[in-house]
């Protein structure tokens, strides 16, 4: 039973294979192993969902979640969203289009809530849009625009 | 934010689990969801020598309703069970709660076994389990028992797991045909634990009430059964004028017996009063859905 263990996993389809140390969270591995700082932290209790990853496809909170946990598992983050080549998702250009975001730090969590949502939900109302956000916390916009972005994906391709 | 140093390890059979359990004593935890012990570790509120990860044992995600009793594995997960058809239809009451725990990530790693075990006052899965007077399977490396729901809640996170044990099933029998079910809760937002909720299930009979089953939480140091209050409405008849005075006299034996805190979130005097009034809710909503009974 060691303290570090090597883990394999994919996130953002690219395969990484890595030592950890296995009280790391996923979070902190992200960001400081894999450089991918896109995934924020804003309370590392649960609480605000700007950690938020898909984890095998599911949301899930990236400081809740131990690195070696990930073993074999497929992450997507913020920077999995948009192309190669820098254009954006068709959701992130929602929240552009409709100024769902101003500093920016629970962005990359609501993105991945609300791609999750849209999956499998892909025409919520505004109610079911709301619980689904209701883990994200958001100190700028008050909340409607992000709301207003979600909807307007509403029965819309999201690739 | 960071945990302490400890060991780790994910064995991939419960006999290892428990082994491991068992070996590691009592500074060994078993992590589920992690959506509770996480934070405390993050915090140092919890400071275990030993992590027992029981995510990668797949016997443990077993979810099987059957006729008589549905089975609820200790890695069946929130989502899980809002996700099952059959659950929403033969177990209204355990959906019902389920769907007002968290937010979705949250719902999607959080167990409801983990829940069970974690025994927050405020946490939704006690209160149904009581209500539903559900089974609990509890396991260590050496021997298997079982408790009823109203022997496993001691006090306030307490519950009557001993050191090597974990939960490794929940048991929720189906209710008799002929009972309506209802939870209701008040929350700062959908998604926070609650202030006070109340679960509560009524089997009628023409009219007339066969048994009553009312649990309230988040307003003493664990779920509990409100008995005098159940008993308050047994072989009553519900009809329109009857089932208000009955149902006020059911909230206010409930108002009598909490003894709830006083807290950043709500005064005991308030939450005393939701108590009352979200008990004669929940038995509203259980009369409507026990439908032509
Ligand atoms: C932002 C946020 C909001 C939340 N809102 C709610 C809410 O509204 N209502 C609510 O009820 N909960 C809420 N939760 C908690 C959530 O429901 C957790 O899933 C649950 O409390 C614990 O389950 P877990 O599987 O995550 O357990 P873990 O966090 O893995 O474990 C919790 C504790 O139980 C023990 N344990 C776990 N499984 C077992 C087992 N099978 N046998 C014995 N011991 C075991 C662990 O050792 C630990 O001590 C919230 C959590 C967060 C982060
Ligand atoms: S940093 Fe993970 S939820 Fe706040
Ligand atoms: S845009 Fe600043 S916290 Fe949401």
């Amino acid at each position: 039973m060691a303290k570090e263990q090597r883990i394999k996993l994919s996130v953002n389809g690219r395969t990484y294979e890595k030592n950890v140390s296995v009280r790391q969270s996923l979070a902190d591995f992200i960001r400081e192993e894999l450089n991918l700082t896109g995934t924020h932290l804003g309370c590392e209790h649960g609480v605000c969902g700007a950690c938020t990853v898909l984890l095998n496809g599911r949301s899930a909170r990236s400081c809740l979640t131990l690195a070696v946990q990930a073993d074999g598992a497929e992450i997507v983050t913020v920077e999995g969203l948009g192309a190669a080549d820098g254009t954006l998702h068709p959701l992130q250009d929602a929240f552009h289009r409709n100024f769902a975001l101003q500093c920016g730090y629970c962005t990359p969590g609501f993105l991945i809530t609300a791609l999750e949502l849209l999956r499998q939900n892909p025409n919520p109302s505004e109610e079911e849009v709301r619980e689904a956000l209701s883990g994200n916390l958001c100190r700028c916009t008050g909340y409607q625009a992000i709301v207003d972005a979600v909807l307007s994906m509403a029965g819309k391709p999201l690739a | 934010m960071k945990p302490v140093s400890f060991d780790y390890c994910a064995p991939q059979t419960l006999d290892e689990a428990l082994d491991a359990l068992g070996k590691g004593g009592p500074s060994a935890s078993i992590l589920a969801g992690g959506q509770s012990l996480m934070p405390m570790l993050n915090m140092r509120v919890a400071r275990p020598a030993l992590l027992v990860d029981i995510n990668r044992i797949g016997s443990l995600a077993r979810l099987a309703p059957a006729p008589d009793c549905l089975s609820v594995g200790a890695l069946v997960r929130h989502a899980d069970l809002l996700a099952n058809a059959e659950i929403r239809r033969g177990w209204p009451l355990l959906a019902e709660a389920t769907s007002m725990i968290g937010h979705p990530a949250i719902r999607n790693r959080g167990t409801v076994c983990g829940s069970v075990a974690h025994a927050d006052p405020a946490a939704e899965h006690p209160g149904v389990l009581l209500a539903m007077d559900a089974t609990v399977v509890i396991a260590s490396a050496s021997r298997r028992r079982e408790l009823p729901a109203r022997e496993f809640f001691v006090a306030m996170l307490t519950t009557a797991l001993e050191r090597g044990e974990m939960i490794v099933e929940l048991r929720y029998p189906r209710l008799p045909a002929g009972t309506g079910t209802g939870y209701v809760e008040v929350a700062r937002r959908h998604g926070a634990f609650a202030i006070a909720g109340v679960a509560a299930a009524l089997t009628m009979r023409d009219g007339v009430c066969q048994s009553a089953r009312i649990s309230v939480v988040g307003v003493n140091d664990t779920a509990f059964r409100a008995e005098a209050a159940e008993a308050a409405l047994r072989a009553k008849n519900l009809g329109a004028a009857e089932g208000a005075r009955a149902f006020a006299a059911a909230a206010r034996e409930v108002a009598a017996v909490v003894n709830p805190i006083d807290d950043v979130h709500a005064s005991s005097s308030y939450r005393r009063h939701l108590a009352g009034v979200l008990t004669q809710r929940a038995l509203e909503k259980a009369l409507a859905r026990a439908g032509g009974n």
